[in-house]
Parts: C-alpha cells; sequence; structure tokens
C-alpha cells in the first residue's frame, strides 16, 4: 500500500468524531461515502470566488463558471473514458440518471408487448422506473434470477434474451450483496442480439476503475456522494447515437433551441437533458472527488479495500450462527449477514452505541432480501479510509451482540 | 394503577441502571418475557409494518378496558412494546387517548419512538390511540 492511512483519515474531519461516547466507526460506505477536504473546499471555493449562472451572461463570472463546469464535463469523460464530452449528462444522482433512460428511451423505443430485462438484485432505482415505463408503454418486466451465493445466472439470461427484449438493465456491484457482475458478457450477449444496455454503476465506481468505451455499454451512471463526492449530484453516460434519438427528459430552460408558442426547438446534447439551472457547485465538488480517487489511483484502493473484506471475512467467519448474504466468487467491499437467533435491527442498534455505524435492513432491495428468506441484512461496507483496527472493534461489538441476544 | 403510576414506576425501575448496557440488558430481558402474541394476530390485518422492524398489534375490550397484545420481530422493539403494553394495556379508552406517554423520554429510549428510526412503534402508539378512540365511540354509542 503507497498511501498512508492515518495522513488519508486525516483528509475526512467527519471520522475524527465519537458517537455515543465512542470513537466513530464508519461502514456505512455503500449508503454514502465521508468526503475529503478537498472536495468541501472545492464547493467554499467555488460559492466564495465563482458562483454565477452558465450558459447565458456575457458576463465574467457567468463565463468563468460555464468554462469551469464544462472543464468539469472534460474530467468526467476522461474518468470513464468515454468518447465525448456530450456523452456525460449531469444528473441528481443514480435514481434521475435511471429515471431519465427509463422515461425517454421508453417513449421512443418501447411498445406494447416489448420486454425490458432488469436482474434479480437491481436497487430500487433500478426496478422502479423500468416498472413505470412498461406500465406507461404496455411493455412487459422480465427478470434475471440469481443463484443462492447471489450471482446472476448467466444461462438463464440468455434464455430471456428475445426479439422483443429492447433494453437490460444491470447494476455493475450489487449493493445488498457486494456481487460483482460479469458486464462485459451481459452486454456483449445483448448487443449479439442488437439490444442496448444500461449499467446502474452506483456501487461500482468507488471500487474500480470503469472504462465505458472499454465495457462498450450503452448507458452508465453513477452518484457523485457514493465516491467522495457531494450529495445532489450524478453522472449518466449514454452512448451518442442513443442520447441524439431520445427525447428531452424535462421541459425547461438550458435545453432548448428555440421557443416559440408554436413549438420549440430543442438544443443539441449534452444540454437537450440538462433542463434547467443545473447543480455547478456540486459538479466542481464531483470533479474534485474523481480528482482525488484518480490521486489515489484506482488499484491501489481496489488492492486495499480487496485486503480488507479478506480480513473482514476472516474475523467475522469466527462468530458464531452467522450467515453470510451473498456469497459470490467476485465481491468487493461489502459483507452483509445476518445472526440465525438475533434480528439485524437488535444488531444496529446495540453497534449504534458503540459508535459503529452499520445498514441495517433491506438497502432498497426488497426483492433480494426476499430471495434469501430474511427480513434484512446487517451491512458492512468499506471505503479506502477503513483499518483493519475498525474491523477488530466491529468484531468486539458482534461478540457483545452476542452475549446480549444469543 | 392508573397510566400515570405505571409510568412513574417504570421511571423508578431505570433509574437503577446507571449504564446503557445494563439498561438495554434489561429491555432486552422484557422482550423475552413479552407473552407470546397468538398466531392468529399475527397477521397482515395485525401488522404495522416498519422499515426495519415490525409490529403486530391486536386490541379487545373488557368492562370498559381496552387490552392490548403485541409483538415484534426484533428483540428491542419488542421489549419497548412491552412497556408500552404494560402501560397502556387495561385502561380506560379516554386515558388512553390522553397519555402523553413521558416515561419514554424519562428513561432515555426517546430516539426508539422517532419516526426515523422506522421500527414500526410510532405507527404502533398512534394505532393504540386509534383503537381505543374506536372503542370510546363504541361505547358512547350503545
Ligand atoms: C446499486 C445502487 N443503485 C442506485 C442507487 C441509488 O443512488 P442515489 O440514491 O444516489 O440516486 C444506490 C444507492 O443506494 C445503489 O446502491
Amino acid at each position: 500500500m503507497s498511501f498512508n492511512i492515518e495522513q488519508l483519515r486525516r483528509e475526512f474531519p467527519l471520522l475524527s468524531q465519537e458517537v455515543n461516547g465512542k470513537p466513530l466507526v464508519y461502514f456505512d460506505n455503500a449508503a454514502t461515502t465521508q468526503k475529503p477536504k478537498a472536495v468541501v473546499e472545492r464547493l467554499i471555493e467555488y460559492y466564495y470566488k465563482e458562483n454565477s449562472n452558465i450558459h447565458r451572461g456575457a458576463h465574467y463570472l457567468s463565463q468563468q463558471a460555464t468554462e469551469t463546469y464544462e472543464n468539469a464535463r472534460e474530467t468526467t469523460r476522461l474518468y470513464l473514458n468515454a468518447a465525448f464530452s456530450h456523452e456525460i449528462i449531469f444528473s441528481r444522482g443514480t435514481t434521475e440518471a435511471i429515471n431519465l433512460v427509463a422515461s425517454s428511451f421508453s417513449k421512443k423505443f418501447v411498445n406494447p408487448g416489448d420486454e425490458i430485462l432488469i436482474s434479480a438484485m437491481e436497487h430500487h432505482s433500478n426496478i422502479v422506473p423500468w416498472q413505470m415505463a412498461c406500465q406507461e408503454r404496455g411493455a412487459i418486466l422480465k427478470v434475471i434470477p440469481m443463484n443462492e451465493k447471489g450471482e446472476l445466472i448467466l444461462e438463464e439470461y440468455e434464455k430471456l434474451l428475445s426479439n422483443n427484449t429492447r433494453i437490460v438493465a444491470v447494476t455493475h456491484v450489487s449493493n445488498a450483496l457486494g456481487t460483482i457482475n460479469p458486464i462485459e458478457e451481459i452486454i456483449s450477449l445483448a448487443h449479439q442480439k442488437g439490444i442496448p444496455v444500461l449499467i446502474d454503476g452506483a456501487q461500482a465506481v468507488p471500487h474500480m476503475k470503469v472504462d465505458v468505451q472499454a465495457l462498450d455499454c450503452d448507458f452508465y451512471c453513477f452518484s457523485g456522494h457514493k465516491l467522495y463526492g457531494p450529495m445532489g449530484v450524478g453522472v449518466l453516460y449514454g452512448k451518442e447515437e442513443w442520447l441524439q434519438q431520445m427525447p428531452p427528459y424535462q421541459g425547461g430552460g438550458e435545453m432548448i433551441k428555440e421557443v416559440r408558442f408554436t413549438g420549440t426547438t430543442y438544443n443539441e446534447l449534452p444540454f437537450k437533458f440538462e433542463a434547467g439551472t443545473p447543480n455547478v457547485g456540486d459538479v466542481l465538488g464531483l470533479e474534485a472527488a474523481l480528482r482525488f480517487v484518480s490521486y489515489l489511483r484506482h488499484d491501489e484502493i481496489s488492492a486495499y479495500e480487496d485486503q480488507l473484506m479478506q480480513y473482514g471475512m476472516e474475523q467475522l467467519q469466527t462468530l458464531e450462527n452467522i450467515r453470510f448474504i451473498g456469497t459470490a466468487e467476485k465481491k468487493t467491499s461489502v459483507i452483509s449477514f445476518i445472526f440465525n437467533d438475533i434480528h439485524p435491527y437488535d444488531t444496529g442498534i446495540i453497534l449504534d452505541k458503540l459508535g459503529i455505524a452499520v445498514r441495517t435492513g433491506h438497502h432498497c432491495a426488497q426483492p433480494t432480501m426476499d430471495f434469501f428468506e430474511v427480513p434484512g441484512t446487517v451491512r458492512v461496507s468499506f471505503a479506502v479510509y477503513n483499518t483493519r483496527q475498525e474491523i477488530d472493534i466491529l468484531v468486539e461489538g458482534l461478540k457483545k451482540v452476542r452475549t446480549l441476544f444469543g | 394503577m392508573t397510566i400515570k403510576e405505571k409510568e412513574q414506576e417504570i421511571i423508578s425501575e431505570f433509574e437503577m441502571f446507571d449504564d446503557w448496557l445494563d439498561k438495554y440488558n434489561y429491555i432486552i430481558e422484557i422482550g423475552k418475557s413479552v407473552p407470546v402474541i397468538d398466531s392468529q394476530y399475527k397477521q397482515d390485518q395485525y401488522l404495522i409494518k416498519g422499515c426495519q422492524s415490525q409490529v403486530w398489534l391486536h386490541a379487545s375490550m373488557e368492562d370498559g378496558r381496552v387490552i392490548f397484545k403485541a409483538d415484534s420481530d426484533a428483540l428491542i422493539t419488542r421489549g419497548i412494546v412491552g412497556l408500552l403494553i404494560r402501560v397502556l394495556s387495561n385502561q380506560p379508552p379516554q386515558d388512553i387517548v390522553d397519555a402523553d406517554l413521558a416515561f419514554i423520554d424519562a428513561i432515555g429510549l426517546k430516539e426508539h419512538l422517532s419516526p426515523t428510526r422506522s421500527n414500526g412503534l410510532v405507527n404502533m402508539i398512534k394505532q393504540m390511540k386509534l383503537y381505543a378512540l374506536a372503542f370510546k365511540a363504541k361505547q358512547q354509542g350503545t
């Protein structure tokens, strides 16, 4: 490991606080990560020195803000290795990005009797927008099943790809299970039939390098706040050929070329999909987060997080009556489990008293919980600033839980 | 005993604990000793859904008093359910409607009654009061 963890943790002031009289152990990174100083300082700088509305004023500040905003788009393009910066659409987050595609793509390409294919391990935000689209377009939602380990069954996927399938929407990494899906294969199988694929990258981008051209995905979405960036900003990458053909999602300023009461012509990409004043400050914060992650280097981050996860699994395995939910061969940064004899909520309450933040519940993936027949799980999710000592504290906490309830 | 007297009794019991762990241990013990609700009531019509844990609640009227039976899938929730039953069950409907349940705050468990916990308890109390109101209306109607 080439970065110094103590030094790294100092970049995240929030981590050094106490909760319930105990040093905070933050293991809820899949919900949102903490923010480094570089990100917060970028927000401050923008609002203190640069704030102005963009793409409209001839004055100095507006010009500057427009330029920095468009530079952030270019930084994001480079980060994802997209072919063109107009293939990068800024959104409020993954949820809005998926809703945009589900709505606009379906209006143009989905008709009664058509099928939309998602997977059994999707977050609600990659289920509900498609259900809504199906309802509106009279289409049918189909689901790729998974096995007991929490891995998608590719043979079944192949069978589900039909002449009626209009789009496939699958998560890159499952937020409830940590499974890394074989999206290269999923994409290439769909492309053999000319079907586009949307990848929900919310849980993948913080942990691995993503190259949208190498993947050849048609759409890729992620949220800034899970990647050390601010809340309220996210990214939709879409291939030009699809974005060009899709109708706008929302109407308003910025997205138009000409407005007459007799009719309106739309602006070109990417502005067609960015109606209204964009979230300039947070986009710049996101840019700072991308720079931060690039500076740490993705291969280093992955290597470190893999070690943490391995250590975590070794330690947690020693606990009595523990059942891991999601035991895929390929996993990243999420350990989801349940004690057979203790409700996840009870576990979460005691851990909270000990200053340990984990997520308990269904993780916005109720169908996944139903599949494993659990009311929810306890989810421990890692970020680059977590340590082995924190895992030791967690294990001690869980032992306490076992003596209380076991 | 009235609701207020029962609340006071619980407050005195909790005064013995100076450490959160002992307090939670006690709640867990209560949770374990709450009489298990008949499985016939563990059905959707009695279910109060929380995001994190859920509660089943049944109410009946006997001799002018409302009898509550309840259960939860999580033990800490069940312990607090046990306390609420101890205070509110077997009381006249009007007293239940009027109860402010200040004891929860006094014993330091207010955080469990926050809607953000989403454990079903807030809605359970609401439901208990609604049952009491309904029984009262029925009483007056006859
Ligand atoms: C896999 C996955 N998809 C989508 C989302 C939704 O992200 P957001 O709430 O930031 O829009 C999440 C967040 O929990 C997620 O984990």
